[in-house]
């Protein structure tokens, strides 16, 4: 059956974009705002002769994540925010052995328990590491149910390509917001990657595969850090982002993921009250848009960054500008969300 | 033992010297080093068996023939590097959570065979979960634990298996059950889940005990092999250096004081066995 377009709840969409997307084994333990998530998978998957597990913990799901990627396929975990800081040693093993596959955090209000409700304050837990050591994830920000639906197979996409971990970055709101998207139940399967360095068993190979992530020697752990950092710079030609009505704007907004659905409609707001704002979203958060960012800010007043959080993102902004335009931040915590009017407010103070 | 078992450079030595190649033609091979286990040489204590537990499991893989289908996950403690030690493609877990990566490549691959080798800290502590839902399932792998009643790696600190009265340098005084409770026994633990197909436990401490353990290697690898569940060998093993032993009197402590607290046997066995039915 072609995709076609269906009114679909976020979660639902993020799930068949992981089967559109080639995933061969799902592994998750339950926990809200993403529960659809392994909810369709668990007779999806099957149907298809691919492997679904309720794990017993989020570490269960992380290591099981692991243990298959290490066998060559397409796994992935989904959870939210506490579930998340639970697979934080797995992703730094994960990293180091340069396993790819796919995480999904579909974020809730924290610290602690928080709450069930849309946050996005695990910016500097997905983008900075988030585990020990140094390393990074693709991070992905959809801003659309089309985009939980497309996002599951880029992320696959670069994930194997660079041999890392993706990680989608949703929230509560686009996990459970419905919107008509285009969704296909029989995408073709996409192009898959040899993985000459699999744990598969030898079958015939001439030598043995290790997947590790000990490096016991100084100068031999120091240039596997070295590997990685050239790595994650070789990544920034994935960068991606996008722009709305940025030419013209005297002030710029900058925001991701859900927040720059609501940043648009203030930008929207404040030019019918004749101040120019337009939005900067970026769609990749590592690799992270600072010289696109940079360049955006050049004529502009000022910059506001709106984030459902304490202010995350609004850092690497002003690490972008490097001082160069002075930065706003508007943020709200615990699954407040800020009406486009509010954002909107904001927007006309910044122009003052 | 173990090093120079594993050590090529060993054996050239002592067939080498003055005598001429010609001369061992007819010389018939007694004994060698499993195709399964590499040539690099062992790094752990004298005395210790991580090394002969190895070797057993590299002879296993090679009498089924699965050396070109066996994926081993292996632990963090002193057997770290067990990926060194086979010519299996090998992953290193994280702390106690092989059972879970292992289900991730046996879910993953289901033909091929999948084995953990984990330590008492690994899989009796830190990783208990791991391996309890592991046998709940009746995940179908195999389980090489090895249980010294110690954390060997970090120390010799103390273990959920150590023995009451155990000194180790978290009980200085020995083994308090008021403060730290008594030893857990993962085959009796273990042995209420259905999942589990094959469990066993034997003391790796005479050349008789050893070939018991192959018999429990056999079932516990056929458990897998024949689609019948969790299969566990737990071998009571000596780590002389952090229990302040020579090797000989370890094993002597083995089979004199640590048979009590966790007697030998087989716990479950599912495997439909014409010797015992
Ligand atoms: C998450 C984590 N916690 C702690 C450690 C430190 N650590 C390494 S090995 C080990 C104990 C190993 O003991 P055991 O499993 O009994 O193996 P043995 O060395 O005795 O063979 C500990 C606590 C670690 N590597 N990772
Ligand atoms: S510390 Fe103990 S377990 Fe570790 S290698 Fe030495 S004897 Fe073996
Ligand atoms: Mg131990």
């Amino acid at each position: 059956m072609p995709a076609k377009m269906q009114l679909t709840k976020g979660n639902e969409a993020l799930a068949m974009g992981a089967i559109a997307g080639g995933c061969d084994c799902f592994f998750g333990y339950p926990i809200t705002p993403q529960n659809e998530v392994p909810e369709v998978l668990s007779y999806e998957m099957p149907k298809r002769g691919r492997v679904f597990v309720q794990a017993e913990s989020e570490v269960a799901s992380i290591n099981m994540v692991y243990g298959a990627a290490a066998a060559g396929k397409r796994a992935m975990t989904s959870s939210s925010s506490p579930g998340v800081s639970l697979m934080m040693e797995g992703l730094s093993y994960i990293a180091c052995a340069e396993l790819p596959c796919l995480i999904v955090n579909v974020m809730r209000g924290g610290p602690g328990l928080g709450s069930i409700t849309p946050s996005q304050g695990d910016y500097f837990q997905a983008c900075k590491g988030g585990g020990h050591g140094d390393y990074h994830s693709v991070v992905l920000a959809p801003w659309n149910v089309q985009e939980m639906y497309e996002f599951p197979a880029l992320a696959f996409e670069l994930a194997d390509r660079y041999r890392c971990p993706a990680m989608l970055l949703a929230d509560g709101v686009l996990g459970a917001m419905m919107e008509p998207a285009e969704i296909s139940d029989d995408a073709p399967p996409p192009n898959v990657p040899e993985k000459p360095w699999a744990t598969n068993g030898r079958n015939g190979r001439a030598h043995k595969n290790v997947v590790n992530s000990l490096v016991i020697d100084p100068y031999g752990l120091r240039d596997h850090n070295l590997k990685l950092q050239a790595k994650y710079k070789a990544m920034e030609c994935e960068t991606r982002w996008d722009t709305r009505d940025v030419d013209d704007a005297e002030i710029l907004v900058v925001a991701y993921g859900i927040s720059a659905r609501l940043a648009l409609s203030g930008c929207k707001l404040a030019r019918k009250k004749g101040i120019k704002a337009g939005l900067l979203r970026p769609i990749t958060l590592f690799p992270f848009p600072s010289k696109q960012i940079a360049e955006c800010a050049r004529n502009k007043k000022r910059i506001l960054v709106v984030e459902l959080s304490a202010g995350q993102m609004v850092e690497d902004v002003r690490l972008a500008v490097n001082g160069d335009v002075p930065v706003d931040f508007y943020g709200e915590m615990g699954g407040v969300i800020p009406s486009p009017a509010e954002v909107c407010e904001k927007i006309v103070e910044a122009a003052q | 033992m173990t090093t120079a078992m594993n050590s090529q450079d060993g054996m050239k030595k002592q067939n080498g010297g003055s005598v001429a190649a010609e001369d061992l033609v007819d010389l018939k091979c007694v004994f060698e080093r499993p195709q399964s286990l590499s040539d690099k040489p062992f790094h752990y204590c004298p005395g210790c068996s991580h090394g002969t537990y190895h070797r057993l499991i590299a002879e296993m893989i090679d009498e089924f023939g699965f050396m070109d289908r066996t994926v081993g996950i292996c632990p963090v403690g002193c057997a770290v590097f067990a990926y060194e030690y086979f010519e299996t493609d090998m992953i290193e877990a994280s702390h106690g959570r092989a059972p879970a990566v292992a289900t991730g490549v046996k879910r993953a691959l289901p033909d091929r065979f999948v084995f953990t080798y984990q330590g008492d800290g690994d899989l009796a502590s830190i990783g208990m979960g791991e391996i309890i839902h592991a046998a709940a399932r009746g995940e179908r792998i195999t389980v090489f634990f090895v249980n010294n009643g110690i954390f060997g790696m970090t120390g010799g600190q103390m273990a959920p298996t150590s023995l009451i009265g155990q000194k180790t340098t978290t009980s200085v005084d020995g083994r308090d059950a008021r403060a730290t409770g008594h030893p857990i026994r993962v085959c009796e633990l273990l042995s209420n889940l259905e999942g589990v197909a094959y469990m066993a436990r034997v003391a790796l401490t005479s050349p008789k005990n050893i070939n018991t353990c192959r018999k429990y290697m056999r079932k516990a690898i056929r458990a897998q092999t024949e689609d019948v569940g969790l299969g566990l060998v737990e071998v009571l093993s000596p780590c002389p250096v952090q229990w302040g032993m020579s090797p000989g009197d370890a094993l002597h402590h083995i089979e004199e004081d640590v048979v009590k607290e966790f007697p030998p046997g087989e716990f479950v066995d599912k495997l439909a066995d014409p010797v015992k039915a």
